[in-house]
């Protein structure tokens, strides 16, 4: 699973599902694994907006990777200007300026970076989902339900 | 027509191999009507868009629940800029077998990586081994598409040994036969009128759905009584759509199989009805 996956995950325990702390859950002791893929600045501008920043922030230091600025950058500090304006018009432009550190951490972060195993620890209730081979267990002994 | 995603490496005797009604789903999703609905809901080309609709750009994410041997959930990642007039998408998956977990994600994974340049940048998410979408952020689901075990049976199979049962590495507590039979029932059979695990994910669709433009495909047969479950739906609020989009095999004039599509109408006052559990403000 990817590291942003986590944006989009909580505790499936009822009991913690309105409650603040079971959301992001903390990944424990994780592996993981690093493929290289081709920089991709449109779907990196579009995905922006779906990401959770405190989240993926709290996640990214909890792993230790290379720390993300306290606040969510505007678009403009990420995206070199050139291919901001052309984006509105056209998919991919040739000349794309050089990526930003920023762009370029992003990428790693989010598109290169997912974790093969490990725990998932609800911040909540304290309940460790277990990652192996990629795939996190929600499933919960019938106590728990 | 487009390409039906490979799965020639999953195992069938453990995981639900594609059939009639998957393949409904595929046509369903890519029929004229339905990419028309989609492109209009999701598409973030055209450079006509007012300041309002800029939400239309994020990238929508797609979850698929009971992934199975993972080809629909594929199908939608590797032809996103067909069905939804996007390159861009999230895709997740979630599935009670581990197996076709693990079956769903090598699916998803090698249709994307093939997937030709101009039809696709999914960005596969994973599959969670989960029930339904009990671990899934509430209000975060863009599309949600479920072909849910349907057929009536006297009981739902029991999950007492499914812990055992659902373990890759087998540990002989039980016989590999014990273990697949468990496995397979538990996607087909669907209890009283075959709507029991159906009607439980009915009820965490409010939920799930993103309460903008959320928008869910579910698949029914005709022992459901789709009729009921639509008027159910519909008790849900004026704010809640529901039709039937797709169905095959029609018999004596009835429709064997159909895809219901429940979805949200964009609100125009009144912006966000459950604003109280969006986790986002
Ligand atoms: C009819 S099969 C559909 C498989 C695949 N989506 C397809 O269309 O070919 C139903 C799937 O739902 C899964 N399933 C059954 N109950 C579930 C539950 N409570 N939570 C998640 N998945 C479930 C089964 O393991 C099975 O893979
Ligand atoms: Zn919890």
């Amino acid at each position: 699973m990817k590291i942003l996956t986590l944006n989009f995950l909580t505790c499936a325990r009822k009991a913690c599902k309105a409650e603040p702390a079971a959301f992001p859950l903390h990944p424990r002791d994780a592996e993981l694994e690093i493929v290289e893929a081709e920089l991709n600045t449109e779907f990196l501008r579009n995905v922006l907006p779906r990401v959770e920043w405190e989240a993926l922030r709290v996640v990214t230091e909890e792993l230790g990777l290379p720390s993300l600025p306290n606040v969510a950058p505007e678009p403009d500090a990420i995206f070199p200007a050139a291919s901001t304006a052309a984006a509105a018009t056209a998919n991919e432009t040739p000349a794309n300026p050089a990526p930003t550190q920023l762009l370029q951490d992003l990428h790693h972060l989010l598109l290169e970076t997912t974790i093969l195993s490990g725990k998932l620890v609800c911040g909540n209730c304290g309940h460790e989902y277990a990652v192996k081979e990629g795939i996190a267990n929600f499933l919960l002994p019938s106590h728990l339900v | 027509m487009l390409p039906t995603p490979s799965t020639s490496h999953v195992s069938f005797d453990n995981v639900y191999e594609p059939a009639e009604d998957s393949f409904l789903l595929l046509d369903t999703l890519s029929s004229p009507s339905e990419t028309a609905f989609l492109h209009e809901k999701f598409n973030n080309s055209s450079a006509d868009h007012s300041e309002e609709t800029t939400q239309n750009s994020s990238v929508p994410l797609v979850l698929e629940v009971g992934t199975g041997s993972g080809v629909v959930l594929a199908f939608v990642a590797a032809n996103a800029n067909a069905i939804l007039g996007r390159k861009d998408l999230l895709t997740l998956g979630t599935d009670i077998n581990n197996f076709a977990c693990r079956a769903s994600a090598k699916t998803v994974q090698t249709a994307i990586t093939e997937a030709p340049n101009i039809s696709s940048h999914g960005y596969f998410l994973g599959v969670v081994n989960a029930d339904l979408t009990s671990s899934i952020r509430p209000a975060s689901v863009d599309i949600l598409i479920f072909n849910p075990p349907y057929v009536p049976t006297a009981e739902l199979p029991s999950l007492s040994l499914h812990d055992d049962y659902n373990r890759i590495s087998y540990e002989n507590k039980t016989t590999i036969f014990e273990r697949d039979s468990h496995l397979l029932s538990l996607s087909y059979a669907g209890g009283v009128d075959g709507m029991e695990i159906t009607n439980k994910l009915l009820e965490q669709l409010p939920d799930i759905l993103q309460p903008e433009r959320g928008v869910a495909y579910i698949l029914l047969c005709a022992q459901n009584k789709p009729n009921e479950v639509k008027e159910r739906v519909r008790l849900w609020g004026s704010s809640w759509a529901v039709k039937t989009v797709g169905y095959s095999g029609k018999q004596a004039g009835w429709e064997k199989l159909q895809v219901i599509r429940i979805w949200k109408k964009p609100s125009l006052g009144d912006k966000c009805p459950i604003a109280g559990k969006d986790p986002s403000v």
